[in-house]
């Protein structure tokens, strides 16, 4: 256990700089002008083009600033916007709202997903087993925004059952629907990941020895295969997590929630190149970490693999 | 680090990742690495018997075939060309269906329909463009790692980690936010050097399995060389599951365009793309809910097919299911 | 351990077997067609005693063994006739929770690979605990304490110790024998055998081996024993049913068994087993492969590999019929291939 969580954690280190450096490579080591990677096309003083080389140390070689820029990252420097913002300061206003949507979501996903994966794992080809198949698959082809305008228009607009956008401030009832078109595909990924792992466990020759024990089909079911069907679906959250990301800017967008997601999306409309690379930084950051969760707890889930 | 240079993790989640979409009938029973060895020829031949008879697999084909004709030849579909000058008409403005214009108009005044038409193009070439880059980057690099192994294996592999930790969507909005220009290829550019972590993932570990099949041994043995043996025995052998995920990977790439140009980081105006189409649409989605509808329909559409290709590719390819 | 608790009131009248299969029909319905996997199957076993079921993969060996323990999986395959008894009741027309309390409790069951047939994600403790805690209701602590007894019983080390480890980081031996540990928990009056010793070195096939007859003789259990392996059931069966593409072809003493094999497909078996009496004798394989069951083959299913084949062989289908000292042959010429 402990080697392969040292082993982890050296991987760990390795992609956190990886990354880091790949996202700072896009920016500022691409062919063009590193300056309106930064500030886009707006125009722009000498003085403030001057300020901006000085920050981000353009004019040091690459792996120096990229050096000096993670120096930042540590220190909670992730840049400033153009008025004067620090990045972690929008982060720090507007993290707690994308929090509570990718938990939501993260909750609607993980319950909902499991529940539907082993019904219709156990009732394999039957009508429910059908309907879990059919429905997700057509789920995942609809992409987030698409989805995100139908529920507007079905459910907020025409059925009149929950608001279309969040509020503001958000409320709770503001946060279900986007929570519910954030979860929805990673929904559908959990429902059929939980199903193909139930479908193949319940075959397991294990599960065939618990039924051989005379214990009951629940505690056949409920112990003997679904810890072991979790084990790929608790692989899948932590991926899961990367797209969650890209969803949340994609359904703050719509729902007119100001979390990050929002943040990113304004940036860029707005030219904030070093408003989205700070965030980006972070999110990818929370996104390697989370992944060295959920590594671990695959580890504690899986004994097999404590002694890899 | 370790020889090991894939966590017991990470090769569950490239079995989950070739099998994450579970097919729509049996998908209960991976294909075991022996069995998919088999000769290749007969393999394929059976797949195709098999398939002909898979009502999920003519429909899926049927649709991907049509979207394919329309990015080709979109003239077929619509007599009016929407890059002329002076197609679209101010008067018609967010004009909604009728008899002689289904799609209705969009707030230039466009004729909707051939826009729609037209946007088949972005969306198909997108898909097959980025599919079939990154699946010679990925089926090169990661037949190099699974053939040789050792350090060579480690390096791709870490690298492979570290483009993995940045999910697709958020390389898009840094990369292409970069750059001031932005086009097909630069779009294509963000997802193909994004997209080939997974199917080099994939790729690697269905070399790992071929590699120790009787018939490249015997091909080692018989003093071929690594290129031969690669070419002629492996990737024959192995490429079955990098066909299965291209083919969904089409869909995955057509909706990450979609998403990117729908954020505002992807294809820009004039340029036709169902994104950029529902993207300009956002804020008038209640009061013409056709400008959402039409290029919401076509691109789920498109990108349900190619899922349902690749799902049905799957069942067929599995010898074992038979 | 106690000695098997039939109470006189219990045991059936005279001539009833501990455990009876009458006619057992199996069938597993398949894309591509239904198979027979089990074609009037009937055996029995009485207390104390070993019966050895012998028959290459495939033969049908261990879906009569899943239908007793009614772990066949359902689809694809079928009960669809016959009995079993248990002390003469019908376990085919019991519901599921008397039949669920029969099995572990009264007939047990072991698997071939004992790496696959425990649960990868509980230790072995737990899940030796898990037959007393739900069939008993034995709290955790008396029931673990239970499972290091048990773990002792089989023959493992340091048994404290080894109660809380994984099934991985066993060794193969160890692993059967923890199995073993777990049928036995709550004395059954039948073990069920399932190729125990198939996934094991040579050497550690001949303790396990050794475990199960002594077991058997302790505790006064009615063992049966499912094998390919000729040579395993000279040493420890009583009697012999031997199977062939679903059907027993011959029942037989295992002392009458091996100098007189009254089946040519026994006989078969018998010249392909390499014996060290007959140093430098040619071992006599048998030829061809075991039929496709989805295209059986006409008459006696054995025919097309039999080299005491005649016309009436491809035609009509041989009956398990007595041939005399307590022994059944389906075969046409039963009489004049035990008499060779």
């Amino acid at each position: 256990m402990t080697a392969y969580i040292i082993r982890r954690a050296l991987q760990f280190v390795l992609v956190f700089f990886g990354a880091t450096a790949l996202i700072f490579a896009m920016v500022f080591a691409i062919p063009g002008d590193p300056i309106r990677a930064l500030a886009g096309e707006r125009p722009m003083p000498e003085t403030v083009r001057q300020e901006l080389v000085q920050r981000y140390n353009l004019d040091k070689p690459l792996p120096e600033q990229y050096f000096l820029y993670m120096q930042g990252v540590f220190q909670g420097d992730l840049g400033q916007s153009f008025n004067g913002r620090e990045v972690t300061e929008i982060i720090k206003e507007r993290f707690p709202r994308t929090a509570r949507l990718a938990i939501y979501a993260f909750v609607i996903e993980v319950i909902l997903g499991i529940i539907a994966g082993v019904i219709a794992g156990i009732r394999k080809d039957k009508f429910l087993d059908t309907l879990v198949k059919v429905s997700t698959v057509a789920v995942i082809s609809i992409p987030i925004f698409v989805l995100g305008f139908i529920a507007q228009l079905w459910v907020g607009v025409d059925l009149g059952w929950l608001p279309v956008t969040a509020g503001n401030p958000p409320t709770f009832r503001g946060y279900l629907l986007p929570s519910i078109v954030l979860a929805s595909v990673s929904l559908a990924y959990v429902a059929r990941l939980t199903r193909t792992s139930v479908v193949e466990n319940l075959r397991a020759d294990y599960v065939r020895t618990a039924r051989a024990k005379g214990l009951s089909r629940s505690r056949v079911i409920g112990v003997h295969t679904f810890r072991n069907s979790l084990i790929p679906v608790v692989t899948y959250l932590g991926i899961d997590l990367g797209s969650l990301m890209g969803g949340a800017i994609v359904t703050e967008t719509i729902f007119n929630i100001p979390g990050i997601g929002r943040a990113v999306f304004e940036a860029t409309r707005s030219q904030e190149g070093a408003v989205v690379v700070g965030i980006v930084t972070l999110l990818v950051i929370i996104y390697a970490v989370s992944n060295l969760i959920v590594d671990v707890l695959y580890a504690v889930l899986d004994p097999r693999i404590r002694y890899d | 680090m370790t020889d090991e240079t894939l966590t017991e993790r990470q090769r569950e989640l490239e079995r989950l990742r070739e099998h994450e979409l579970p097919p729509t009938e049996h998908d209960d029973e991976l294909p075991s690495p022996t069995a998919r060895a088999a000769k290749p020829a007969s393999l394929w031949s059976d797949a195709w018997k098999e398939l002909r008879k898979k009502p999920i697999f003519l429909i899926s084909a049927a649709l991907i075939l049509l979207m394919i004709v329309m990015a080709i030849a979109p003239q077929l579909f619509t007599s009016i060309d929407p890059f002329a000058p002076g197609t679209c008409t101010l008067g018609n403005s967010l004009g909604t269906p009728s008899a002689e214009n289904w799609f209705g108009y969009d707030l230039q005044g466009c004729d909707y329909y051939s826009r729609t038409i037209y946007g088949a193009r972005t969306s198909v070439s997108m898909g097959i463009v980025v599919m079939l880059f990154a699946s010679i980057i990925a089926v090169t690099l990661g037949s190099i790692a699974g053939y040789y192994g050792g350090w060579i294996d480690a390096i791709i592999a870490r690298l492979a980690d570290i483009w993995f930790a940045i999910p697709i969507i958020l390389a898009g909005i840094v990369f292409l936010n970069a750059l001031g220009e932005r086009g097909f290829w630069q779009v294509a550019l963000v997802l193909i050097v994004f997209g080939w972590p997974t199917m080099l993932r994939l790729m690697r570990s269905s070399v790992l399995s071929v590699k120790e099949a009787d018939f490249v041994q015997a091909a080692r043995a018989l003093g071929a060389s690594d290129f031969r043996i690669i070419t002629r025995h492996i990737l024959p052998n192995g490429i079955t599951p990098v066909i299965v995920y291209g083919t969904i990977s089409v869909g995955v790439v057509i909706a990450a365009e979609a998403t990117l140009s729908f954020l505002g980081v992807g294809l820009q105006l004039p340029a036709i793309s169902w994104g950029l189409m529902i993207s300009t649409a956002q804020n008038r989605i209640l009061t013409a809910p056709h400008l959402l509808f039409f290029p919401g329909i076509f691109l789920s559409v498109t990108v349900f097919s190619f899922i349902l290709m690749g799902d049905a590719l799957r069942d067929a390819l599995d010898p074992k299911l038979r | 351990m106690t000695q098997t608790q039939a109470s006189p009131e219990e045991a059936g009248p005279a001539g009833q077997h501990l455990l009876e299969v009458r006619d057992l029909e199996v069938e597993f319905r398949m894309r591509m067609g239904t198979v027979k996997a089990s074609d009037r199957v009937s055996y029995h076993v009485d207390a104390g005693e070993t019966l050895a079921i012998v028959g290459e993969s495939g033969s049908g060996k261990t879906v009569s063994a899943q239908a007793i323990m009614g772990i066949i999986d359902t689809p694809p395959g079928f009960v669809t006739g016959g009995e079993i008894l248990y002390r003469g009741r019908d376990l085919l027309k019991m519901d599921e929770r008397s039949r669920r309390k029969i099995r572990g409790e009264n007939v047990s069951m072991i698997f071939q690979d004992a790496l696959t047939a425990l649960n990868p994600v509980f230790t072995v403790g737990w899940q030796i605990a898990e037959m007393f805690r739900k069939h008993r209701g034995t709290s955790k602590s008396m029931a673990k304490l239970r499972a290091v007894e048990l773990l002792e019983m089989v023959g493992i080390p340091s048994a404290k110790q080894r109660v809380d480890a994984y099934p991985h980081e066993f060794s193969g031996g160890m692993r059967q024998r923890a199995m073993i540990a777990m049928a036995l928990a709550l004395d059954p009056d039948v073990l069920i055998a399932d190729e125990p010793t198939t996934a094991l070195d040579v050497t550690v096939q001949a303790q396990i081996m050794d475990l199960l007859a002594r077991l058997r003789e302790d505790l006064g259990m009615g063992l049966i024993l499912i094998t390919h392996d000729l040579g395993v059931v000279a040493e420890v069966a009583d009697r012999v049913s031997v199977m062939y593409a679903g059907r027993i072809v011959e029942n037989a003493d295992a002392a009458d068994l091996y100098p007189r094999p009254g089946h040519p497909y026994t006989k078969g078996l018998m010249e392909s087993l390499a014996r060290p009496d007959d140093k430098g004798g040619r071992l006599r394989p048998i030829q061809g492969s075991p039929p496709d069951l989805l295209h059986r083959p006409s008459g006696c299913s054995f025919h097309p590999r039999c080299r005491y084949a005649q016309p009436l062989c491809t035609e009509e289908d041989p009956p398990l019929i007595d041939i005399g000292e307590g022994r059944s042959s389906a075969c046409h010429f039963a009489r004049e291939i035990l008499d060779e």
